[in-house]
């Protein structure tokens, strides 16, 4: 059938296209048509479908279908569709045109069979991208956007130099199982790291996502760091470098989730934690543990999805997203807060939310597999979460002291974007069969069991209690306008400071030497002066010029006789 | 943005400091609930720490008070003015060609 051979990504470039020359209507029907016509047909496509080209002797897949692409695929096309009605409003070609390519380029590198392809997306990824953070058209996103185009061009230039190597040692372009036991292994695993927001590498998210649109953070928070995920899961499935990479990932930024001001940058920072269960279960790497992965970053691109378009929300009717300037919102803004708190229920793995039948699989094979110290890692940073994505956001937002803004609820069809997450967050958590059965492995897996549901109850409402306690004896951190330091702080501000005095000692040497051999010089000329004072010395300062030119007109007559002896 | 109708209008379910209260007892009487459950309900445990009474309830509280504290003490030497790295662009503009002072 000819339609199966047409790959999602491509819908949504003509989607792009269409965007930019309507306006108005016809543009937002188009946008909506594009996920869900795409959507249909995706659905019609069997695994195992492909296409491929030989280019320069090396077989190209551009296009290659199997259950672990199909699961991303599917859940792209649901934040798609989500964050187009979210960004309905919006009358910016510039953002609208920029959405539709991003999210095909997601698209097209979770269905990249090669690692040139992957190249390409990879780095379309980062072009799009980076226009939905400069829309925002503020001195700050203009910063946080360059610093946020910079790493992932480098992300991706290593991926190609990977890319590279990786064909001299195999051979093949081929993306599959790549591991860490060569040059080209560990490359590509940097490439992948950087854009999955290893610790360290991970500070583009932490200061980008904060500083794009309203809607842009929506597209931006889906789409990046699943495709990093997905690349992680298929070319590092059970690296156990991983498995301690994630789960300092899931602790480190509660830390500083807690003491952020700013509640977008808060929401980022739980992004990273949520991305270190997953990437803890790709490392992990039986099937428990990459069902849990897989269907972990399935839900969180729909709960993030839904805290960021609450925040969002917030950020648009009020113009404030500091937690120091908010508060008492739920006055004003009731239908916003529930949806929120369904967000917060779902990141914070509530029994009956979705977070909790993903998250409990990653946690289980954990346990099984002996990683007991990881288990307890795991079980606080769930703790930690609890406490600033789950608490934090819906309390600072919307209770806490009374900030005396009133806002509304923000327009319809923000509403009904959040609504539809909301739904699926609630949908996924009483009945995850659904979402199973499109796991790439079948582990007959149910969490509903007491042990778990007990569990996980127990530590989440004495989270709670913590967090009541504290606030209630006074000792929790309040909202600080405040910007923390973290590790960007090594090459913003270490760094540059770093060369700059490197620079300036090495100039102050240089100086000092350049003064010592004009001494140096001053006193030969001296010492020659002296030696041949009194004007009748061969090399005496007072010889005429006159002389000098005539000796060396001698020696050129001299090399002249000299050359027709030869 | 303020719209004084709606200010003015009753007042709103947490103004009554009753509503608050209440709901805490009901945060503390799920928590003591749950705690109770841990004598009933026959956990199938992985980890020898799982048998140990009140584990889950225990490592919850005492990890989030950890957490924050740690988070406090993590302001003394990460804290930094709101306009921290703008004062850095700032500066550099200034010392660059100065034209481009856009914010």
């Amino acid at each position: 059938m000819w339609m199966i051979e047409v790959p999602p990504f491509i819908p949504f470039f003509v989607g792009a296209l269409i965007a930019a020359f309507t306006r108005g209507t016809l543009r937002n029907v188009a946008m909506l048509a594009v996920p869900l016509l795409s959507a249909l047909h995706l659905s019609m496509v069997p695994t195992g479908a492909h296409l491929q080209f030989d280019f320069l002797e090396y077989q190209l897949v551009p296009y290659y279908v199997d259950k672990l692409s199909l699961m991303f695929a599917y859940v792209f096309h649901i934040a798609a569709l989500i964050a187009i009605i979210y960004s309905l409003h919006v009358r910016d070609t510039l953002q609208q045109v920029a959405a539709m390519l991003y999210a095909g380029s997601g698209l097209g590198a979770v269905f990249a069979g090669d690692l040139l392809t992957l190249f390409v997306f990879w780095e379309l990824l980062a072009l799009t991208s980076v226009f939905l953070i400069w829309a925002r058209r503020t001195q700050r996103s203009y910063q946080a956007g360059m610093h946020y185009l910079i790493i992932q061009v480098l992300s991706g230039v290593i991926l190609l130099v990977g890319a590279l190597f990786y064909v001299a040692e195999h051979d093949t372009l081929e993306f599959g199982y790549i591991g860490l036991n060569s040059v080209a292994g560990w490359l590509i695993f940097i490439a992948f790291g950087i854009k999955c927001a290893f610790p360290m590498a991970h500070n583009w998210l932490t200061n980008a996502y904060p500083e794009a649109t309203v809607t842009g953070t929506v597209f931006l928070s889906a789409f990046t760091t699943k495709v990093a995920v997905y690349a992680l899961a298929r070319g590092y499935p059970g690296t156990e470098l991983l498995v301690y990479i994630g789960a300092a990932m899931t602790c480190f930024p509660i830390f500083f989730a807690v003491i952020e001001n700013d509640l977008r940058r808060v929401l980022a920072y739980s992004l990273i934690n949520q991305v270190g269960f997953m990437v803890v279960g790709i490392g992990i790497g039986t099937a428990l543990a990459i069902n849990g992965a897989v269907s972990h970053a399935f839900n969180d691109v729909i709960f993030k999805g839904l805290l960021f378009m609450s925040m969002g929300a917030v950020l648009k009717m009020t113009g404030r997203i500091n937690g120091s300037d908010l508060g008492g919102l739920y006055k004003t803004m009731p239908k916003t807060t529930v949806l929120c708190i369904v967000g917060a229920a779902s990141i914070s793995a509530f029994p009956l939310f979705s977070g909790f039948v993903s998250k409990s699989m990653v946690m289980s094979a954990a346990l099984e597999n002996g990683f007991d110290g990881i288990w307890l890692m795991l079980l606080f940073a769930s703790a930690g979460v609890f406490h600033h994505a789950g608490i934090k956001i819906p309390y600072f937002a919307f209770f806490a002291h009374d900030s005396g803004i009133r806002a509304k609820d923000p327009p319809t069809n923000m509403l009904v974007a959040m609504s539809i997450a909301a739904f699926l967050c609630i949908v996924i958590g009483i009945y995850p069969e659904a979402l199973y059965s499109l796991l790439p492995y079948d582990t007959g897996y149910n969490p509903y069991d007491a042990t778990h549901v007990l569990a996980q109850t127990q530590l989440l409402f004495f989270s709670a209690l913590a967090f009541v306690w504290l606030n209630l004896r006074g000792l929790y951190p309040p909202e600080l306008r405040s910007v923390n330091l973290d590790a960007d702080w090594i090459y913003r501000r270490l760094a540059p400071k770093a060369i700059h005095s490197l620079f300036a000692a090495i100039w102050r040497v240089d100086g000092a030497i350049r003064q010592q051999c004009l001494v140096w010089i001053e006193l030969c000329l001296n010492y020659l002066s002296r030696r041949f004072n009194g004007g009748s010395g061969l090399l005496s300062a007072t010889r005429p010029v006159g002389s000098m030119a005539m000796w060396i007109t001698v020696l050129l007559a001299l090399y002249l006789l000299l050359s027709f002896i030869r | 943005m303020k719209n004084d109708k709606l200010s003015n209008k009753k007042r709103a379910l947490f103004d009554n400091r009753k509503n608050v209260t209440r709901v805490l007892i009901a945060l503390y009487g799920i928590c003591a609930l749950l705690l109770i459950l841990d004598f009933f309900i026959h956990r199938h445990i992985s980890h020898s720490w799982e048998n140990l009474f009140g584990f889950y309830p225990l490592y919850g509280f005492v990890g989030c008070v950890i957490l924050v504290k740690v988070a406090t003490w993590m302001r003394t030497f990460l804290m930094r003015p709101e306009d921290y790295y703008d004062n850095e662009c700032k500066e550099q503009i200034e010392n660059g060609n100065g034209n481009n002072n856009r914010s």
